[in-house]
């Protein structure tokens, strides 16, 4: 028998039964779609946590006041204490690194900002003017924080903060209340969004100095070391331990993380997570793999007499056997095909809802999904086209 | 051309063994029109099966044009049913979703015949049974005539030299079976071996030879 007619005899009996065989394909195509979307969801949130983080600045140093042990729990943890502030001096002193290239010190508080009779909750940020160039932030008005430790009475608004104290009106030089103090706008964000849990469209930026006198605190949230290169990161670090820890008495309390160690981390569990859920998605796979056997186990005692005829006209078991493995194949591959359509489709309805999320199927999942779908369709139905090639032609030919 | 020596079948029901066939002693030569007679369960239909090679003796020898075919393996014995023998049977047995045309080219789809060649063949056989204005519609668009027809056509589409028709009336009318067997006894005319398989004494006794059965054994032979 030749292929091209193996082919056509076995695409005539899939036609010839349509709801088995439309019910086969979608089981198929469902598997295979929803691996496709799945990893592509998986992969999505992968790149968009490392996209978070680029955009929160490259070759970070980040340096937390308190030190994490991974060995019990320090005394001052238990009392929400932390053993020492990080001062503004700590963070000037972090320059003498040669790695270091920029820092910015950050404290962070919460406020009443008003304007006239307007008025409502923000963050308020303490930096410096470096903060811009260190948090690749964009300004859309004026100009950022002046240079130097200044205590000056200035700020720089949200986009979004801008927007509601004074809506169509120019904002810049005019004055808002922060707490008990009057500051002067001198510059407005650019909209940027939410980033790493942060919308920088509301809080207020002033002067890390103005910040400390405004919530009467001379400690850090955090410092924000830039290094010179990527190879510097890894000295910067050693470099912000060795200054801490001689300013701070030979104690170390302080924690000092690279942005690339956390990234690294991020991208190992997310990875482990599409890795996860796309296997959970196979599992639908071999599903639609056993409902293709089940089936094909079904369409075999359905065409018994077909097959002792076929027996009779002179069809070796060898023969039977093929034209059932080709049906499988057939089923298997338009499945797959048309899965990847349904799956491709998907991931472009996902794009489009949510557009920060940058859905895309990662190739390997492309490849995983049909050859999953190609092999257990073959597999399963190794076993049906045996039972069909064995049938005893007599038996076969009665209906039996 | 057939020749079958001391063949014998059993099977077994539950633990107990039933002879369909004793110790049967044949021979048919090249071009006879035989037909077996008997009674239901007198073993006519296994035989059948047996010359077809669609069964195996229990014991016996079965040659076929001189060769131990009982010998052979299944795959081979395909290969001996596709080249010299065809089958006729009382249920028609066409395939459903195929149409007239397709269901009389599938042996020679099955055995690899090129396809210029197929539907030269297929052509001349829609025209030698009258089918050309049919070809394109399924069995259910057939009338029971029609079919068998189409099965004849199928049957000696690989020109086999034997043909075995397992009650080919049993489920036309008068008319229509008349029809059929006059078509049967025409491929006789052409050399084909036919054995015929009925219950119908009217019918068996337009055969050449007739055998009778009974109880798994030939318990006569008339010739005519």
């Amino acid at each position: 028998m030749r292929l091209i007619d193996v082919v056509q005899f076995a695409s005539g009996s899939l036609s010839g039964s349509r709801t088995r065989t439309l019910l086969m394909i979608l089981a198929m195509s469902i598997g295979v779609a929803s691996v496709l979307i799945l990893t592509a969801l998986g992969e999505g949130a992968r790149l968009y946590v490392v996209n978070q983080f680029s955009s929160l600045g490259t070759n970070l140093v980040l340096v937390f006041p308190g030190r994490t042990e991974t060995a019990g729990i320090g005394p001052g943890m238990l009392l929400g204490q932390i053993p020492r502030e990080l001062s503004l001096e700590d963070a000037d002193a972090l320059l003498k690194s040669r790695a270091v290239k920029r820092i910015a010190p950050l404290t962070l508080g919460s406020s009443q900002i008003s304007r006239d009779a307007l008025n409502r909750d923000v963050i308020v940020l303490g930096s410096t003017s470096d903060l811009l160039e260190v948090r690749h932030m964009s300004l859309a008005l004026g100009q950022f924080l002046p240079a130097g430790n200044t205590g000056e009475s200035v700020c720089v608004l949200g986009a979004k903060i801008r927007r509601e104290l004074f809506g169509k009106e120019s904002a810049i030089g005019a004055w808002v209340r922060l707490g008990d103090r009057r500051f002067r706008v001198i510059g407005v964000m650019a909209s940027q969004g939410e980033s790493m849990g942060f919308n920088t469209d509301e809080i207020v930026i002033v002067p890390v100095a103005s910040a400390h006198m405004l919530f009467n605190t001379t400690g850090l949230f955090r410092i924000l070391i830039e290094a010179k290169s990527r190879d510097a990161i890894e000295q910067a670090k050693k470099d912000a331990e060795t200054i801490l820890f001689a300013r701070h008495n030979g104690v170390r309390d302080v924690t000092v993380i690279t942005q690339d160690a956390v990234l690294a981390t991020f991208d190992r569990i997310l990875r482990a997570l599409t890795l996860a859920v796309g296997g959970i998605a196979a599992i639908s796979l071999s599903v639609a793999g056993i409902l293709i056997m089940n089936v094909m186990l079904i369409a075999v005692s359905q065409r018994v007499q077909e097959i002792g005829l076929l027996k009779a006209l002179g069809a070796p078991a060898a023969q039977i056997r093929n034209l059932f493995f080709t049906e499988a194949v057939l089923l298997s591959s338009i499945g797959s095909a048309v899965g990847l359509i349904i799956g491709e489709a998907g991931v472009l309805v996902i794009a489009k809802l949510y557009p920060t999320l940058p859905v895309a199927t990662p190739w390997w999942a492309v490849l995983a999904a049909v050859g999953i779908s190609l092999i257990t369709g073959v597999s399963f139905s190794v076993w049906p086209a045996r039972r069909a090639a064995r049938l005893d032609p007599v038996t076969a030919l009665a209906g039996r | 051309m057939i020749q079958l020596d001391k063949v014998t079948r059993s099977f077994m029901v539950g633990d107990q063994q039933v002879s369909a066939l004793r110790d049967i002693d044949l021979s048919i030569a090249a071009g006879d029109y035989v037909s077996i007679m008997g009674p239901s369960g007198s073993g006519k239909s296994t035989l059948l099966n047996l010359i077809g090679l669609l069964d195996r003796p229990t014991s016996g020898i079965y040659k076929l044009d001189g060769g131990n075919v009982s010998a052979l393996d299944d795959e081979q014995q395909a290969r001996v049913r596709s080249e010299k023998i065809g089958f006729v049977f009382q249920s028609f047995h066409l395939v459903p979703r195929l149409s007239a045309a397709m269901n009389i080219e599938l042996p020679l789809i099955l055995a690899g015949i090129p396809v210029h060649e197929r539907k030269v063949r297929v052509a001349a056989l829609l025209e030698n049974y009258g089918l050309t204005d049919r070809a394109d519609h399924r069995p259910d668009q057939l009338s029971g005539g029609q079919r068998q027809r189409v099965a004849i056509a199928r049957a000696t589409s690989m020109h086999p030299a034997v043909l075995l028709a397992d009650e080919p009336t049993g489920n036309l009318d008068q008319t229509t079976g008349r029809e059929v067997i006059n078509l049967l006894e025409q491929l006789t005319e052409q050399k084909v071996t036919l054995i015929l398989v009925t219950h119908d004494p009217a019918l068996g006794a337009r055969a050449k030879r007739q055998l009778h059965m009974v109880d798994g054994q030939i318990v006569s032979k008339t010739e005519n």
